[in-house]
């Protein structure tokens, strides 16, 4: 139990996604205009995160590792498909942001809306690949680890881009040199909440 | 002509449009794995913008973002076996990033915006100075890091002993994540200190 707990705490806050390996990036730059609506796509991020993990971890396990095909009798055992890794993983993704997208028009044509094009594009955010191919570098034993790593890291893109959003909103009203303006602070902000984060780095 | 010059500068993917941030940010702690990246980069983009170009009638509306996906991964998976093969230290060093190539945003938005509406040629050309110009600005950060967060380039020494004598010391903070964020953000204000480049 305690194992859980320390890699939840350790996906948020130490090896956050945003922070420590710039992941999803481009929406997160350019979603990040208003609170509600970065909200918005933190939730979906994390939900995709939370179903696509634990997903690829068994097709990983099962299928495409090196003698993981053992379960299928004698002829799988030397069997290593782990150059199919990355097509599968991305396969899987597009599926089920698909899926996500038919299921919130159904349920939230607001949320739907606000989200726009974003929503197709989070089967190419590179957070939700990259938290596949981390996964499965790091080794989980169980499902449960991983989906609690997903979790985790879901909650840690959730609260960068909730956070960034805020400094974004009241920004607006502060005085930046031109040239600067725009992106420019934004990448420096960023950088420096990831300085902020890395105090977490002794827990 | 000038139109495909200007991803190396005035539509920088990296600077001005924000694509590709992730792996632009995460690989140039030292130079060496950012040219990796930057050359591997270039190669994906172009061919698949030739592919895609190549077969874009004949692709449904629908289904072409998996389309897109499956030729962009395809590509990616052989430039990851050649790194394996020839650049064994690089490619551990790079290790997830090499896959987030699929995702890169600059290679899938070349493809929505350039290769699905121009002819095969013109879409090699796009795809190639489009990737330049994303290596452009790897190189850039990729030196100043490792220039000053180590005191080397491509793991030669550069600053001389006699500095680290009379009391100069590397700049850890350069190597620590944030500090490529920050860099790149400089990087737009001088860019855009250039009256004809702001917008």
């Amino acid at each position: 139990m305690m194992e859980l707990v320390d890699i939840f705490v350790r996906s948020v806050f130490i090896d956050n996604m945003v922070f420590a390996y710039f992941l999803g990036m481009c929406s997160y730059l350019a979603v990040s205009k208003d609170v509600k609506t970065a909200f918005g796509l933190g939730v979906a991020v994390c939900f995709v995160l939370t179903v696509t993990i634990p997903v690829n971890y068994l097709i990983d396990k099962y299928l495409l590792s090196p003698g993981a095909l053992a379960w299928a009798g004698a002829w799988g055992e030397g069997l290593d498909l782990s150059f199919l890794t990355l097509i599968i993983f991305i396969a899987v993704i597009a599926a089920i942001v698909q899926l996500l997208e038919m299921v919130i028009e159904k349920i939230s044509m607001p949320l739907y809306q606000a989200l726009g094009i974003f929503l197709p594009l989070i089967a190419v955010n590179c957070a939700i690949l990259g938290g596949s191919l981390f996964m499965q570098e790091r080794h989980f034993p169980t499902v449960a680890h991983s989906f609690v790593y997903a979790l985790g890291s879901g909650a840690g893109w959730l609260l960068a881009i909730v956070a960034f959003a805020a400094i974004r909103e009241r920004l607006r009203y502060s005085n930046i040199p031109k040239p600067l303006q725009g992106n420019g602070i934004a990448y420096i902000i960023t950088g420096l909440m990831g300085l902020g984060f890395m105090c977490f780095l002794g827990i | 002509m000038k139109k495909y010059l200007g991803p190396l500068n005035k539509e920088n993917p990296v600077l001005v449009q924000v694509l590709g941030v992730c792996s632009a940010l995460a690989v140039t702690a030292q130079l060496k794995p950012a040219v990796v990246m930057a050359l591997s980069v270039t190669v994906v983009c172009a061919l698949s913008n030739l592919i895609i170009s190549l077969i874009r009638n004949t692709i449904p509306p629908r289904v072409r973002i998996i389309v897109q996906l499956l030729v962009v991964s395809f590509f990616v998976v052989m430039v990851d076996m050649f790194l394996q093969a020839f650049v064994y230290d690089v490619s551990k060093m790079l290790s997830v990033f090499v896959g987030l190539i699929i995702t890169n945003c600059i290679v899938m938005g070349r493809l929505e915006a350039f290769a699905l509406s121009h002819k095969p040629l013109p879409s090699l050309v796009d795809g190639l100075m489009n990737g330049l110009g994303y290596g452009l600005v790897l190189v850039v950060v990729g030196t100043l890091r490792e220039l000053f967060g180590r005191g080397t380039l491509w793991n030669i020494r550069i600053m001389p002993q006699a500095f680290y004598e009379a009391g100069y010391l590397d700049n850890g903070l350069m190597i620590l994540p944030p500090m490529a964020l920050i860099l790149v953000g400089s990087l737009i204000w001088i860019l855009n200190r250039n009256p004809k480049n702001a917008k």
